[in-house]
């Protein structure tokens, strides 16, 4: 999958999760979820367990440990599918 | 049944007037059960309403947390050897009340676990009053903080 596409399935899932404080127009790769975006980090959790679904991968504590910005995802998400593949 | 489970109850960060658990009735790897009297001389009483004592909601959910989130959560955290001394920080919780519970009431609390993962803990729970009546019920989530990690 191009990351793109993975970029495009990712977005929904990080913008549903995010504080009414911030808009859905200020997610882009680089941002940090946690500081920039403001995701705390129980709803963190939700976003990956919402990503597991969406792309049916699953994420190890390590990954969660590395997960940082939105290109952090894009990027664990890319391993994931090319280790499936 | 209740010593079995009573390094989790001397784990518990409260004590009285915010610690809303007597006993821990069951505990396993998906839920978590419990009761609480309310005392007549509680001092919220006083003022939640004059002249009309009514156990306030967030005391109710207070009270679902402690009982079906933290204890949980603690078991969980023993049984996966994470620590010992670890606590449960509140993070989302969505009730709908039914019942109103009054001075001297006792509520039995159950949950149910729906995840615990990455150190966060999501559980459906329901609070019944001694007529089985459901006083309230709904999901409330927890993060597991580790201290000494």
């Amino acid at each position: 999958m191009t990351t793109e596409r993975i970029y495009a399935k990712l977005l929904p899932i990080i913008q549903n999760y995010l504080p009414e404080d911030v808009s859905p127009d200020e997610v882009d790769p680089d941002k940090d979820l946690t500081r920039e975006l403001n995701i705390n980090s129980a709803h963190l959790v939700d976003v990956v367990l919402d990503v597991e679904d969406a792309f049916d991968i699953e994420f190890a504590n390590d990954d969660m440990e590395s997960l940082r910005t939105v290109n952090d995802a894009i990027k664990i998400i890319q391993k994931k599918l090319n280790q499936d593949a | 049944m209740t010593k079995k489970f009573q390094y989790i109850l001397d784990q518990l960060p409260y004590k009285a007037p915010f610690r809303f658990i007597d006993h821990l009735t069951h505990v396993d790897e998906e839920g978590a059960s419990g009761t609480f009297t309310f005392s007549e001389t509680l001092d919220f009483y006083q003022g939640h309403f004059v002249n009309h004592p009514v156990t306030p909601g967030v005391i109710l959910t207070e009270c679902m947390a402690q009982i079906g989130v933290v204890c949980l959560g603690l078991f969980l955290a023993a049984s996966e050897k994470l620590s010992d001394t670890a606590t449960v920080a509140l993070s989302e919780t969505n009730i709908v009340f039914h019942k109103a519970v009054f001075p001297g009431e006792k509520v039995f609390v159950a949950s149910e676990k729906v995840y615990f993962r990455f150190g966060k803990l999501k559980c459906k729970v329901r609070m019944k009053n001694t007529k089985e009546e459901v006083v309230c019920q709904g999901t409330i989530s927890g993060m597991l903080i580790q201290p000494d990690l």
